[in-house]
């Protein structure tokens, strides 16, 4: 029998097709992944299962009996339990407390009786818990396990784990595969939600491969391969248009060597990231979202301080330095929110003016006839559909992502850093934005172009570096760029 | 000398009174996550409602329930505001603090008119549990209230730590999404706290029209909820700390207006000034050890 049968399953979010026709099955006892990009679905389809979303129409069966589950509640009745990435604990309340939280009757909450509730618990399934300590006092793992052993605890029968490895050290991830197979083993079914390939070649019987929100196929472990996977989750055999002449020059003028942040807990969110940039070339930055991409932003802009290594422009360390000295050394960046970059209350030529506030001042006042002029020449010659004196927020997001990118050149950088560029951009307005850092690139700019979009990454770069849980897994030359290759390093697999 | 110490204790405990219940009825609503700033206008409600009630019934206790009943309407309207519409705590509070303030202001003058004489009522009288000692059976000579309010710190500690309500209450002031993930009602449970701490503000209103004054006037809470709400941090939200702040500002006042009389030549606004400047101060030490809910001050809304 199955313990759980999702059928035809559809869900739109507005003009987004999270899932079309979807049909997953778990078996009693097995690992299965859900495998996907970002955006594939998977986390909405698990989200249907567990209450949290309704499906637009669809049939759930959960042990061969057609259920309808609206809320958590049920789902957790219903013997399905799910620990997201973001932990649903009280970090004050000790585990016990938390374990049981809304799991209690009567009015007397008696702390012994819980803490021994909870151990037994705790040894029954094998999940390593201290039931007196303080959640706040935990580390990551910890905290996961405590979720896991909530949702044991409510009886659940089958266990949605979503991307439980984004938040683990290496070790604490051996630690909780060893768990999952330990549950298995006494009849829990799993659903584990990644887009990691290792893994769920390392621990999943069966995957199940969503691509934009439709099931692409679903495979035994044993019968497929870690490229075949890449294929199936990227899907794609060609790609766009590509840049035709190789790179101009191989100076490289922007040297990244060893850089390292330390994150809140014992991940590391950026590990020993080194490449180099030279004048005239795009370097391309693939990834799924979440991989570190936003903090090397951060890193390279100056807003946040590597914990190690060096950032050199021209041979001078600028490693240091305020965000204000990095762009008047030669650095132009568009941050990777528009919002982030731009304050919407003020007007058009205020904000173009705002990086370089001091070449606008005249004894403590400000120039306003000259920010005026400067805007109205900078809105000529990239096209920006608008007047100086409007107001910022009442632009389209294409007219606003060219104030930050006018911004940026303006100045001529030396280094161009894109971050997301075209993200949320028409089609329009994103052909405009890549042609600009096409001729960027044609004036002898070095660009590094951030971008989640694969396609775009590939038709824009010379070459290609792939981030990977803040690592960069393999530059490649864009060349040698084929779907199978970076797809697989996007997912961590190693060759 | 030794007069004057046995003195100061009993004024001491008097004093604290109000303020215990007070900031206890604040401890519910900040455990849950809401500040209420209406405690104010809560405990001049109380003390209108206590007052009007003994006076029109002829019993003291009718108006300690009246006023209990008061404060848990006004806890209410606040987790209207504040739980239900989500509408910002700061503003829903001093909103609360100015339409109750007005409400007992109107519901004086409809009932009492303007007499030349200020209404008053016989308050409930001292209860001495300890009548053949001449230290302890001052100290202990006290308005039932007082006793209650004492007896309250456990009892409330127990709630708070030793039921599941409690442990309910205090994940919702934490993280409501995971109390909401566990199946409970955030905005049940949230407007149960308002309604608790509601009814303990509008008791520490009254006990100042009922137990200490016998009567009912403008001044008559003169910024004690305002008091309470720096006690509550100085209590690190904790019902046995309440206990301490309370005696800590009650003791200090009880000192200043006793040395006043004292004929040292100092202007008189400085001894009255003293209470706030040790709250101050003992704020700014314990304060910033203070560990807020987490969820203080953040409406939750479903995603």
């Amino acid at each position: 029998m199955l313990a759980v049968e999702m059928k035809n399953i559809y869900k739109s979010f507005g003009p987004v097709k999270a899932n079309q026709d979807v049909n997953f099955e778990l078996e009693q006892g097995e690992i299965h992944a859900l495998l996907g990009e970002n955006g594939a679905g998977k986390t909405t389809l698990m989200r249907i299962l567990y209450g949290l979303y309704k499906a637009d129409s669809g049939e759930i069966f959960i042990d061969g009996e057609k259920v309808a589950i609206h809320s958590p509640k049920e789902a957790i009745a219903a013997g399905v339990g799910m620990v997201t990435q973001h932990f649903t604990l009280v970090p004050p309340l000790t585990v016990a407390e938390n374990v049981v939280l809304g799991y209690t009757n009567g009015i007397v909450l008696s702390q012994k009786e819980i803490e021994k509730n909870v151990a037994a618990a705790s040894e029954k399934y094998g999940v390593q818990v201290n039931p007196s300590a303080l959640v706040k006092d935990l580390s990551v793992g910890e905290r996961q396990r405590v979720e896991i052993l909530k949702a044991l605890y409510r009886n659940a029968r089958i266990l949605i784990m979503d991307e439980p490895t984004a938040v683990l050290v290496p070790q604490e991830v051996d630690v909780l595969f060893e768990a999952l197979n330990r549950l298995v083993k006494s009849g829990l079914s799993v659903i584990f939600i990644s887009h990691k390939l290792v893994e769920v070649m390392a621990v999943c019987d069966r995957i199940t491969v969503l691509r934009d929100g439709k099931v692409a196929n679903t495979v035994k472990k044993t019968e497929t391969s870690q490229v075949e996977l890449a294929k199936m989750m990227v899907g794609r055999e060609t790609f766009g248009v590509r840049l035709q002449d190789a790179c101009a020059t191989s100076d490289p003028i922007y040297e990244l060597s060893g850089i390292t942040l330390d994150g809140k807990h014992e991940k590391k969110i950026l590990e020993d990231v080194s490449f180099c940039v030279g004048t005239g070339e795009i370097l391309g930055i693939a990834g799924v979202s979440g991989n570190g991409q936003g903090e090397l932003t951060e890193v390279l802009t100056g807003l946040v301080p590597p914990s190690k290594g060096s950032i050199k422009l021209e041979g001078k360390d600028i490693t240091h330095l305020s965000p204000g000295q990095i762009s008047e050394a030669g650095v132009g960046r568009t941050p990777q929110d528009r919002h982030q970059g731009t304050i919407g209350e003020l007007t058009v030529a205020e904000n173009l003016a705002l990086e370089h506030i001091k070449d606008y001042t005249n004894k403590g006042l400000l120039d306003r006839k000259k920010i005026r002029e400067d805007a109205a020449t900078i809105i000529k010659e990239f096209q920006i559909k608008a007047s100086p004196g409007d107001q910022l927020r009442k632009l389209s997001g294409g007219n606003m992502q060219k104030v930050v990118l006018a911004r940026a050149l303006s100045r001529k950088p030396k280094v161009l850093i894109a971050s997301q560029p075209t993200r949320g951009l028409d089609v329009g307005a994103t052909e405009y934005v890549r042609k600009r850092l096409l001729d960027e690139r044609a004036h002898g700019t070095a660009v590094i172009l951030l971008s989640e979009d694969l396609d775009e990454v590939l038709a824009l770069s010379d070459r290609i570096a792939v981030i990977y849980e803040g690592r960069i897994m393999g530059v490649v030359p864009s060349a040698e760029a084929t779907p199978e290759k970076i797809g697989l390093l996007m997912a961590g697999a190693v060759e | 000398m030794g007069d004057f110490i046995v003195d100061i204790i009993a004024a001491t405990l008097r004093i604290a009174t109000p303020l215990i219940f007070a900031t206890l009825g604040e401890l519910f609503c900040e455990r849950a996550g809401i500040l209420n700033l209406g405690i104010e206008g809560t405990m001049f409600f109380g003390a209108f409602s206590g007052f009007t009630a003994a006076s029109l019934s002829g019993s003291l206790w009718v108006g300690v329930l009246t006023a209990l009943v008061g404060g848990m309407l006004s806890g209410w309207l606040m987790s209207l505001l504040s739980v239900r519409l989500g509408v910002n705590q700061h503003v829903s509070g001093l909103g609360i603090t100015l339409l109750m303030t007005a409400l007992a202001l109107f519901g004086f003058r409809v009932i009492f008119g303007e007499s030349r004489v200020l209404p008053s009522i016989t308050p409930f009288s001292q209860l001495s549990i300890f009548p053949n000692s001449p230290v302890l059976g001052e100290i202990f000579s006290q308005y039932t209230l007082t006793y209650i309010a004492i007896a309250l710190i456990p009892i409330v500690w127990w709630v708070v730590f030793r039921t599941n309500f409690g442990l309910n209450l205090r994940s919702v002031g934490d993280n409501p999404e995971a109390t909401d993930a566990a199946g409970i009602n955030v905005y049940r449970l949230r407007t149960i706290a308002l309604v608790i701490g509601g009814a303990l503000m509008g008791v520490g209103g009254a006990f100042l029209s009922v137990a200490q004054l016998g009567s009912f006037t403008f001044g008559i809470v003169a910024g004690r909820g305002w008091v309470c709400i720096a006690l509550i941090i100085f209590a690190n939200w904790h019902p046995v700390k309440v206990l301490w702040g309370a005696l800590l500002f009650g003791s200090v006042q009880a000192l200043q207006s006793r040395l006043q009389l004292t004929g040292i030549k100092l202007p008189y606004e400085l001894f009255m000034a003293l209470p706030y400047v040790v709250t101050i101060l003992a704020l700014t030490l314990a304060g910033r050890n203070a560990s807020y809910p987490a969820a203080l001050l953040k409406p939750y809304k479903r995603e």
